[in-house]
């Protein structure tokens, strides 16, 4: 028995061309246990991360591993060291196998051929242990997220892994495939494989972390033991005491704005919903139920079969982005990388674009260059967004700054339905609260509002009515008092009336 | 051992990694081009003879207008590889077309006219295939390549169309004005025009965002089938205006004109720092890879580089832009 513990981080410190991304961060990781990794983005949290597991070198300082200090000279050395790590960005190819997958970089051999029998076992063992069941021979591609991501995991666990480092695992999960993967998680830990959990989720933290270290600017703020309180970890992480992450105003909703009837498609049956004026109207579900279809059909970017779509009284017949847009709807996509932001440009491109003239940015045809970036300028401002630096690729941004330029869309030009898709996913405490405000603001101002959400706290702690999807249908309708965890859980699960 | 490193050990490549990628991004062709021109005409002083110079301009004046269109393209994240079959149909279709007019000033306006439709037409059919069929811009480009050079042979049955009246080739290849040729002229403006369209018009940005996402412009509210479609047109276009000026350079309609320029375009739009995989380029830095590849040629040409030498040569520096391109995103 040795008294070390698994993983001891010395006074790491990282700096990138100048830039200073860590500073002098301590703690340790203990075997077995869970322990959370919290701070908003750009705190260091994905630095710490890439230097645990060898993709970048500490500028400063150590790590011991087993008491030993260490050095890896690349994710090879980390993995030798039992250092596993589970990125967002999923490792899967998609044309393979489940089995292949497992297997991928290490197919068992037998004469120089790929032996399939082993491989199959190999990949069965490994799933098992997870208590995870998956079809071995089916396409990865053709699986749901939840169950590529048990693939990287599975692999991930391959040999001799002591320590599982997952970033933000559940960041694209619906709530039930979430809970599937924390017992999962829980069960590894109690197999004595230590876990450094990457998550912005507060209650996933309280469920089930041991202990929880949070950074902020690079520095290492705190351990924290179980059991953890909300309100001090997000005071950590954010620096200031937590006020109410939430704001909602009581208002009078008016006149109707968005009237979906009867709406069918590939994935949704029947789907009616009234969106009226100044009401924030909350569309919640599991994955895959239909919700996010729901809104990109309005918008034109999902193909309907059946029923209508009414925006402020006309009948849209055809609904196209362009078209949407013009008559006062705004769409915001989840995936801001693939759907909201031209990476390679300047982000002020990112902000007008598709806005210019609406925005009134052009004299005869021509782009006012200087009105442009101010104007993009003063709304940055205005969403706090940062760095102010907006001629940097948009690519360069934190996600939650990155979020706040997809939501300029709508202040750049007369819009009355504002339809957010998952506006706070993998966005810190911070900006959650900058877009909270921002919806708020909206629907105080008699816009129409729908908010597509995973995270069952942010429907409740924004909504007026919420709408439950379940296989494509509504579920439930539920309004004021009605509007609680259990009552849209239960509807998550219920069997489909008959 | 232990993790530590000394600040100075890793300030150094630091500053070496940023001054590479400003050589790579910024300063590499202008110096190189400088370079060239320099090394030239140590060895060689007719090169810096004024009307070699100009000879140089009048050269490339060509590959400007296809290398401009190529780039909007490729900005637009497509290929067209059609380009050199455009150039050999605009050139029989306008020589037959002016061969059979009345020789009067009215034929230079009829050869334009028939010339410029035809690229808007060819621009549309491309651009329409890529964008309501979805076909690989490669595949749609390397088809209608073919059948463009099938039309131009039929046309021209296979031999060179005589008869142009002279006053097209005196009006669009030899004539000047302030000592400037009309096709040089012609380039520089159309040049600056293009200039002004990309960075200073919705359309012209609207491609930028097309190119880079093309889900991101889609949701934005941007017209992704129009623009692309326009970026076809205005690219087949500029090989039209290419090919009018070509026929009139070289006084009859040729259905073989115009093929290297599919690879020259596509090398000079690169050298110029545009991306192959659409959202960057700047229009000045392709002209400057223009001017590169026109220098090369002109200078090769006054050494007496044999021409198969010359391929060669070209051949080389295209795998060395896009190298230079790919180590631009690495460093």
């Amino acid at each position: 028995m040795t008294a070390n513990p698994l993983v001891a981080i010395r006074n790491v410190s990282k700096k990138f061309a100048g830039v200073t991304a860590l500073s002098d961060v301590s703690f340790e990781i203990k075997r077995g246990e869970i322990h959370a990794l919290m701070g908003e983005n750009g705190a260091g949290k994905s630095t710490l991360i890439k230097i645990l597991c060898g993709v970048h070198k500490a500028t400063t300082g150590s790590i011991a591993l087993d008491g030993a200090e260490t050095v890896f000279d690349g994710p090879q050395d980390a993995e030798k060291g039992g250092i596993r790590t589970v990125f967002q960005e999923l490792n899967i190819v998609p044309q393979l196998s489940v089995a292949e997958n497992i297997s991928l970089g290490s197919l068992p051999l037998k004469s120089g051929l790929v032996d399939r029998k082993k491989m199959l076992k190999r990949a069965a063992d490994a799933l098992s242990g997870l208590g995870a069941d998956l079809p071995l021979e089916a396409r990865a591609g053709d699986l749901p997220r939840s169950s590529q991501q048990l693939i990287e995991i599975a692999r991930a666990l391959m040999g001799e892994a002591r320590l599982l480092i997952l970033d933000e695992p559940t960041a694209s999960l619906g709530e039930n495939e979430s809970r599937q993967l924390l017992s999962i998680v829980t069960g590894l830990a109690r197999r004595g494989v230590a876990i450094l959990y990457v998550t912005h989720r507060m209650h996933e933290v309280e469920a089930i972390a041991d202990r929880v270290s949070v950074l902020r600017d690079g520095k290492f703020i705190e351990t924290l033991n179980a059991p953890m309180d909300e309100a001090i970890i997000v005071e950590r992480m954010i620096g200031r005491p937590a006020s109410s992450l939430y704001q909602h105003s009581r208002r009078e909703p008016g006149r109707e704005l968005l009237v979906v009837s009867g709406l069918g498609s590939a994935t949704l049956r029947d789907v009616s919903m009234t969106v009226r004026a100044g009401e924030v109207v909350g569309v919640a579900g599991l994955l895959g139920c239909g919700k996010s279809d729901l809104a990109r059909a309005c918008f034109g970017l999902h193909p309907v079969q059946d029923g209508g779509i009414k925006l402020d009284g006309e009948q849209i017949a055809r609904p196209s982005p362009a078209g949407m847009l013009e008559r006062g709807l705004v769409y915001y996509p989840s995936d801001r990388r693939t759907e909201g932001l031209v990476l390679g440009r300047p982000l002020f491109e990112s902000m007008t674009m598709g806005s210019h003239r609406p925005a009134q940015i052009t004299r005869k045809g021509f782009l006012r260059t200087q009105k442009e970036y101010e104007l993009a300028y003063s709304i940055a401002e205005e969403l706090d967004l940062r760095p102010m630096q907006l001629e940097r690729t948009s690519g360069k941004f934190s996600g939650g700054n990155q979020q706040k330029a997809v939501l300029a869309r709508g202040r750049l030009r007369t819009a009355k339905v504002h339809l957010f898709d998952e506006p706070t996913v993998g966005i810190d405490v911070g900006a959650k609260a900058d877009v909270y405000r921002l919806i708020d603001n909206y629907a105080d101002a008699g816009h129409g509002v729908v908010v597509i959400s995973s995270d069952l706290t942010e429907i409740i702690g924004v909504s007026d009515r919420v709408y439950v999807m379940r296989e494509g249908r509504i579920a439930a309708h539920l309004a004021g008092a009605d509007i609680s965890e259990e009552n849209i859980a239960r509807s998550f699960f219920a069997a489909a009336p008959a | 051992m232990t993790a530590t490193l000394s600040p100075e050990r890793t300030a150094a490549p630091a500053t070496a990694r940023r001054s590479m990628q400003f050589i790579l991004t910024t300063g590499l062709l202008p110096a190189l081009l400088i370079l060239m021109c320099v090394v030239f005409a140590i060895v060689e002083p007719r090169f810096v003879d004024g009307s070699n110079l100009l000879n140089v301009a009048r050269q490339s004046v060509f590959l400007l207008l296809i290398a401009m269109g190529q780039m909007i393209v490729l900005i637009n994240a497509q290929l067209d590889l059609s380009v050199g079959a455009t150039v050999a149909l605009t050139s029989v279709v306008v020589a037959s077309v002016t061969a059979a007019s009345s020789g009067g000033p009215e034929s230079v306006l009829l050869g334009l006219g028939a010339g410029l439709l035809l690229g808007v037409v060819i621009g549309l059919v491309n651009g329409c295939i890529v964008a309501f069929w979805k076909v690989p811009s490669f595949m749609a480009t390397l088809g209608s390549t073919s059948v463009l050079t099938g039309l131009a042979l039929i046309i021209s049955k296979g031999a060179p169309i005589i008869g142009l009246p002279m006053i097209f080739s005196d009006v669009l290849a030899t004539s000047s004005v302030l000592g400037i040729p009309v096709p040089v002229l012609l380039g520089v403006v159309i040049a600056i025009g293009m200039g002004i369209f990309m960075s200073r018009t919705v359309p012209g940005r609207n491609m930028y965002a097309v190119g880079g996402n093309r889900a991101a412009a889609l949701v934005a509210g941007i017209n992704v089938k129009k623009t692309v479609i326009l970026a076809f047109v205005l690219c087949s276009v500029l090989a039209s205006l290419a090919g009018i000026l070509l026929t009139a350079r070289v006084g009859s309609g040729e259905a073989s004109l115009g093929a290297s320029f599919v690879m020259l375009s596509i090398a000079a739009a690169v050298l110029g720092g545009t991306s192959l995989f659409g959202g960057e380029g700047v229009l000045w830095r392709v002209v400057l890879g223009v001017l590169f590849l026109g220098v090369l040629s002109n200078g090769m040409n006054l050494l007496h580089v044999s021409s198969y030498i010359q391929e060669l040569v070209i051949g080389m520096v295209l795998i060395a832009a896009v190298a230079a391109e790919r180590l631009k995103r690495v460093a």
